[in-house]
């Protein structure tokens, strides 16, 4: 495998890599956002604490 | 099948499926790239920047896709007022956006080496522009509205029209001469055989499975997002969370 190579997508890398490089962060935020708004809300429904009337979706 | 349309059955079952659901994703991405950036040749005529293909057509599958099955899921709501299905809806939105903007720019990416230009006002073009404009109104129109059950009824309507432009978008290529190259998936050469090679055809195929597995994961873990918002005071659920579902 040369990696030099690789990376260099025969002069297409400034085309392929952004294409990749792009979709990987776009479904990567896909992921995190939802995850996190989830242990925000779970947060929000300690037991024996009262809800936060913090109240977005 | 009615009754995994209330939140109180289906927030456990999907938390049970997510596992399943993310795992079987994160094989296909993996088992794709492999076979889409290691595994398989530079196209004849577009050398390494085929390539995008494998990121560019799943993407641009699963953003009329994931607008059918969000008008799908409106129209469900509108009609027997499960509140799961107005959730799936609205969960939809932003999935469907995001592929629709990937669509959109690896498909500039990938026609400026091959075609000289990263945007042209061809009909498949401006009607994936347009889908993409459908959900952020969607989601503007969401926004706009404090009741949930209203703004469902809301934006389940606005989906519906809209779901106008996905045969437009799809036939597009076959109605207008476009820039865009009409779809080679099905399409069969003067001979009969298929017009893609099954090393590329693979890895296409894998990574539309993925995404739509991708889609499929996530709606469900946002979905479960707005049970915890719409049922925060449901006794059942202050449960479920005790034991850990």
């Amino acid at each position: 495998m040369n990696w030099v190579k690789f990376f260099h997508m025969g002069g297409y890398a400034v085309f392929v890599w952004p294409s990749y490089g792009l979709s990987a962060v776009v479904l990567a935020l896909n992921v995190i956002l939802p995850l996190r708004e989830r242990k925000r809300l779970l947060r929000g429904h300690n037991p024996g604490k009262h809800k936060s009337g913090r109240d977005s979706s | 099948m009615r009754e995994y349309a209330s939140p109180k059955l289906f927030y456990p079952l999907a938390g049970r499926l997510i596992p399943w659901l993310a795992a079987i994703t994160a094989i296909l991405m993996a088992w794709g790239l492999y076979l889409g950036l290691f595994d398989s040749p530079p196209d004849y005529q577009q050398g390494e920047s085929v390539r995008i293909m494998y990121v560019h057509v799943p993407s641009a599958w699963m953003s009329m896709f994931v607008y059918v099955s969000m008008a799908a899921a409106g129209g469900a709501a509108l009609v027997w007022k499960t509140k799961v299905s107005e959730m799936a809806a609205s969960a939809s939105a932003p999935i469907g956006a995001s592929f629709t903007l990937l669509a959109l720019v690896t498909g500039s990416l990938w026609g400026k080496p091959m075609w000289g230009t990263y945007w042209a006002w061809d009909a498949r073009m401006t009607s994936e522009l347009i889908l993409f404009f459908l959900y952020l109104g969607y989601m503007a129109l969401e926004a706009s509205i404090d009741d949930p059950r209203r703004a469902a009824r809301a934006t389940a309507v606005l989906a519906l029209v809209g779901v106008v432009n996905i045969p437009i978008i799809h036939f597009s290529v076959d109605w207008w001469n476009t820039l865009h190259q009409p779809a080679s998936i099905g399409a069969l050469n003067r001979l009969g055989k298929p017009t893609i090679a099954p090393s590329m055809l693979h890895p296409l195929l894998l990574m539309g499975l993925a995404y739509t597995f991708f889609y499929f994961t996530m709606l469900l873990v946002r979905i479960r997002n707005q049970i915890l918002v719409r049922e925060r005071n449901a006794t059942w659920l202050a449960e479920a969370l005790k034991e850990g579902r």
